[in-house]
């Protein structure tokens, strides 16, 4: 992950869709454009919804990795 | 009200009485050889003709499996070991069925060659056709329609390549036969005879002549689908099949206007929607959307409490705890997905009532979770 120290990170892991997007709009409600927000998420309909989601409000998509089964995507808000 | 009529449409009367019929007719072995076994073969033989005449090919090139499953894993695993001298390579799209990326990973485990698809679900056609010309290539794969989302595929076009190519292009039209016309372009094709109004448990596998396939099973009489199929299942699905194709334009231009009607007003009264799939160059009877922060299984179990029977590809709505993999490969919300195949003869009104109730039960779903405002 290249998130800076000042990333925020949402931790959805062990929680099923739709739970690790809502968690990851209710922080992206709260922060400033351009802030990069990255979920932890082991449900493997995070790694789609979550780019679904971003296209959908207009944020951009940074990263998406994935280590021992826990993915980390990383949107940039608008 | 039943909107779930893809792979599984309500049996058809026709159909539902040729069944019966056929358990008092039909009900012995047609591989023994008295009066009453030959009664049988004779059902079963007219139901495989019936069938051949609607799709327009000989009779000797149809073969009746137990599912449409089968067919498709028969499809694959039979040609890949006619033609393993050429290649094991399998290319598939991304959104075919199941059971044919399944069957492609049991050719070998890297025989699979999945070619990605755009936003409404059809393939890349320039990948698709790279991917067959590659050399190599046992089989290739793609379906008529996609049975999830509607898109109607490239066929035409990945049949031409494929031609050129040598390679023999199975085409699933599990979701087309009795819906659409499905062409020639093609040198297997399946069909599934519960998807068209007849009984579940028949599968068809036409394949045209000179399609080399090795049998994948152990010897019997019946040699791509050991033990052969139900008499009285088979002629109440080629008469589903009769019936479905005399009725079909009626049935397309009233399905059609209901699935625009849907597509609009879902996108007009729900907030927050993705409305899949091609608008136009589709299925007439398939919508599928998909609503951002909804449970599909509190939202599938919200209309059935409300008479609504809805399918979806959410992953909390399957066994497997997995999305549907043709919305993962479009790149659309695999959650809070609602899945309609609407049924023959469907009362314009009733599709009303469910445009009512719908958005309501998206928002009660939605208040559920406390998202308002995200």
């Amino acid at each position: 992950m290249t998130s800076p120290d000042s990333a925020v990170v949402v931790d959805a892991r062990g929680l099923r869709c739709p739970a690790p997007v809502i968690r990851l709009a209710r922080a992206a409600r709260d922060v400033p454009a351009g802030t990069e927000l990255t979920v932890l998420a082991t449900d493997p309909a995070a790694v789609h919804d979550v780019p679904a989601w971003a296209r959908m409000r207009g944020h951009e998509l940074v990263s998406a990795t994935e280590d021992d089964g826990v993915h980390a995507i990383t949107v940039r808000t608008r | 009200m039943f909107l779930d009529a893809g792979g599984r449409a309500p049996l058809l009367p026709q159909a539902r009485a040729a069944f019966v019929e056929a358990l008092d007719q039909g009900w012995a072995d047609p591989r023994r050889l008295h009066t009453e076994g030959r009664r049988a073969r004779m059902l079963l033989d007219g139901a495989r003709e019936a069938i051949a005449s609607v799709v327009g090919v000989r009779t000797e090139d149809v073969d009746l499996a137990p599912s449409h499953t089968a067919a498709l894993h028969s499809a694959v695993l039979a040609v890949a070991a006619g033609r393993r001298r050429v290649g094991r390579q399998v290319v598939v799209s991304a959104v075919e069925r199941a059971a044919v990326h399944a069957a492609a990973d049991r050719v070998a485990p890297d025989a699979r060659v999945a070619v990605p698809v755009d936003r409404f679900g059809r393939v890349e056609l320039d990948a698709f056709v790279a991917a067959v010309e590659g050399g190599g290539v046992a089989l290739a794969a793609l379906q008529h329609a996609n049975g999830e989302v509607g898109t109607l595929q490239p066929v035409a076009a990945a049949h031409e390549a494929a031609r050129r190519a040598g390679v023999p292009l199975l085409v699933d039209a599990g979701a087309s036969l009795g819906h659409v016309p499905v062409g020639p372009e093609w040198d297997l094709l399946a069909g599934d005879a519960g998807d068209w109004g007849g009984p579940a448990g028949i599968g068809v596998l036409v394949t045209r002549p000179g399609v080399r396939r090795s049998p994948d099973r152990p010897d019997d009489e019946d040699r791509w689908f050991p033990g052969g199929v139900s008499v009285p299942a088979a002629l109440a699905a080629a008469v589903a099949l009769q019936v479905a194709e005399a009725d079909r334009a009626a049935q397309d231009s009233l399905r059609r206007a209901l699935v625009d009607r849907i597509r609009d007003r879902v996108g007009a009264d729900v907030p927050d929607v993705d409305v899949v799939g091609d608008p136009v160059d589709r299925l007439p009877h398939v919508v599928t959307f998909s609503c951002l922060y909804v449970d599909g299984e509190a939202l599938v179990g919200g209309l059935d409490a409300l008479g609504f029977a809805v399918g979806s590809g959410s992953a909390c709505t399957s066994s497997a705890l997995e999305p549907s993999h043709v919305l993962a490969a479009m790149g659309v919300l695999t959650h809070g997905n609602v899945r309609l195949g609407l049924p023959r003869d469907l009362a314009p009104a009733d599709v009303d009532r469910f445009l009512v109730a719908l958005p309501s039960v998206v928002a009660r779903v939605r208040d559920a979770f406390g998202v308002a405002g995200l």
